[in-house]
């Protein structure tokens, strides 16, 4: 992995993420609450991160912060060399096709069959036609090992093969990124860990980097690293300040 | 260009969210239905009026028509000179002119003695009244005294004169309380005015109305020559003709009868306030359902923006969802408005048809129905959030 410049104003960063003392308040005034304080982090591409830490400590609004959801008050926040600072509406929207997400609940369209759910990620791709974006997305469900389902709707699907469907549409729209938010904790123990083992691999192959906010602490083996998160604050699983 | 369209196409979520609840659909389409339903059968009973009001001006066999500047319809005739009629001659495109008394005369049906208002038409029997070829045939019974013609498509409450004077029975009965014999039948049709109709000899006409004098008329007909401009024509005799006389074209002439319908009498208002109504329980009908189908997938659209989708593309979908809605709605309430007119037409002999007008305008309604009650429904959508779904 080559080491990037951390300087803000570097243009060819290599990070895909790179975060200097991003501070995020919700509410105002007299309600005015600290979520994120002074938070530096850095993601390499293809680096598998896992953010744990307890309920309430920011991880979520981290998330919605690099995955371009939210507007970002202050500090340097770089996802995919677009400084988010300042950032429109529309280069949020644009960066958000390159990053792929997968929820709690998965969040599946639910009058679309698992192919379709799929294939609304491929649609985002530009040039291609109907029929090869089907072909990405059928390619997809097979990498999930469902292709066998791609006709059911997701009513039809058990909680681990709509987390599998998730997995796929997020990846088939070639993103670089992949924020993941507790994808395992509707599942079983077993399933859980077959999921993130499946969404390593298939990370890897694409080289797309994922930050994953997580309680579970079995599928803590699998990361690249772990950071913990406490107050607002990022520590490195050896509790020393990043 | 259609082919590169199907071949860029995206899943038609719009299509999926419609289909894949269908009993949501089966409400909104019944609720569209209905409405469109509604607006066909007032738009039809108004238009179905307005053309009732002139079948007889319709029929009539001229190119200009002369009446009374103070008739205001064909329920309201006044009576102007006849000498004015004669004056037209003046003029060299004018081939012929038929004078002709209007009014209503109180009608016995023959089989139960009740009376009943009737529209009486009273004309020269030489000189031609209706457009129709038959007709001069049976104009010539007409020149003995006290014989009529009675309209065979008039209401059944006048008696069964057809039936009658087919069966070869002499048909006899009371107008105006003076006798006259049925001679024969024509075809003519009711209106919202006039519930049946007669055609007899001027003479006979001013039996049956001796209060009318001899030499006012309700209605003068101007034929004129092949190949003369009417509406030139009427231009040049009512600038020549004294104010007590309007000259009208044919045209005119039953745009002023449909007028006084449509301007001096609440019945095109009630009908077309019948007809909002249809619109406004459609609207609410079609909101409901946007609205709550948009509430119900928020979550689901707040994860397409998340993903990277435009919120205008969003609001495409439920734009394309009211689009929708507006077909599959507006297909039954043609055909079932096809079915109502046919059964109104038999049962009370109005002429409600479906013509383009109402095709068109109709349809036109149920997509700014749907349309607007979408563009109001996704205003909701700037309520998906994609921050909050994590």
């Amino acid at each position: 992995m080559v080491k990037a410049n951390k300087s803000k104003n570097n243009v060819k960063n290599f990070k895909t993420v790179s975060i200097n003392n991003l501070t995020h308040f919700y509410g105002k005034n007299q309600n005015k609450k600290q979520v994120l304080n002074d938070v530096n982090l850095n993601i390499d591409k293809g680096e598998l991160v896992l953010l744990k830490g307890p309920s309430g400590c920011g991880k979520t609004t981290l998330l919605t912060l690099i995955g371009a959801l939210r507007t970002c008050q202050s500090g340097d926040l770089t996802v995919l060399n677009n400084q988010l600072n300042g950032a429109s509406r529309k280069t949020r929207q644009i960066l958000r096709r390159s990053i792929g997400m997968i929820f709690q609940g998965h969040n599946l369209l639910r009058c679309l069959t698992a192919e379709q759910n799929v294939q609304m990620g491929a649609d985002l791709i530009k040039g291609l036609t109907y029929l090869q974006r089907r072909e990405i997305a059928r390619n997809w469900l097979s990498a999930v090992g469902l292709e066998e389902h791609h006709k059911k709707l997701p009513n039809d699907l058990s909680g681990g093969q709509k987390q599998r469907v998730a997995i796929a549409r997020a990846l088939s729209a070639n993103p670089k990124l992949l924020l993941a938010d507790e994808p395992t904790s509707a599942l079983d123990s077993v399933t859980g860990r077959e999921i993130v083992t499946l969404l390593r691999k298939l990370a890897k192959e694409q080289n797309c980097s994922v930050l994953m906010v997580t309680h579970d602490p079995r599928i803590s083996d699998m990361a690249d690293r772990i950071l913990n998160m406490e107050d607002g604050k990022i520590y490195s699983a050896h509790s020393e300040l990043i | 260009m259609s082919f590169s369209f199907l071949k860029f196409r995206k899943i038609p979520l719009a299509w999926l969210l419609l289909t894949r609840q269908p009993l949501r659909l089966a409400v909104a389409i019944a609720g569209i239905s209905f409405a469109g339903i509604l607006m066909f059968m007032q738009l039809g009973f108004r238009d179905g009026l307005f053309d009732t009001s002139v079948t007889i001006h319709k029929l009539l066999d001229a190119d200009l028509v002369l009446i009374s500047p103070r008739s205001k319809s064909s329920i309201s005739m006044s009576g102007f000179p006849k000498r004015r009629l004669i004056q037209t001659l003046a003029i060299e495109d004018v081939e012929k002119t038929a004078p002709v008394n209007l009014n209503y005369l109180l009608w016995r049906n023959p089989e139960n003695l009740k009376t009943r208002s009737i529209l009486a038409l009273g004309f020269n029997p030489s000189d031609s009244l209706l457009l129709d070829e038959g007709f001069s045939k049976k104009a010539y019974k007409l020149r003995n005294p006290s014989r009529v013609l009675f309209d065979k498509l008039s209401r059944p409450e006048f008696g069964p004169i057809e039936e009658w004077f087919l069966s070869e029975k002499k048909v006899e009965t009371e107008v105006a309380g003076k006798r006259v014999i049925v001679e024969g039948l024509v075809e003519l049709g009711p209106s919202f005015g006039a519930d049946g109709n007669l055609i007899t000899s001027r003479e006979t006409f001013l039996r049956l109305f001796p209060a009318n004098p001899p030499g006012s008329i309700e209605i003068g007909l101007v034929k004129l020559k092949k190949g003369s401009d009417p509406e030139l024509i009427s231009k040049i005799l009512n600038k020549s003709l004294p104010n007590d006389v309007r000259v009208l074209t044919k045209k005119q002439f039953i745009e002023f009868e449909k007028n006084y319908w449509k301007n001096s009498t609440a019945i095109g208002f009630i009908f077309s306030l019948g007809a909002l109504m249809g619109f406004v329980v459609g609207c609410v009908v079609v909101y409901q359902i946007l609205y709550s189908d948009v509430t119900d997938h928020l979550p689901e659209y707040a994860t397409l923006l998340a993903m990277g989708y435009r919120l205008k593309s969003l609001f495409f979908v439920v734009a394309r969802e009211g689009f929708l809605l507006a077909l599959f709605g507006y297909l039954p309430a043609y055909f079932s408005g096809q079915i109502l007119y046919s059964v109104i037409r038999s049962s009370t002999k109005l002429p409600i048809i479906m013509d383009a007008e109402k095709t068109i305008l109709i349809f036109v309604l149920v997509l700014v129905m749907c349309m607007g009650s979408a563009a109001v429904a996704m205003r909701k959508l700037v309520d998906a959030d994609p921050a909050e779904i994590f």
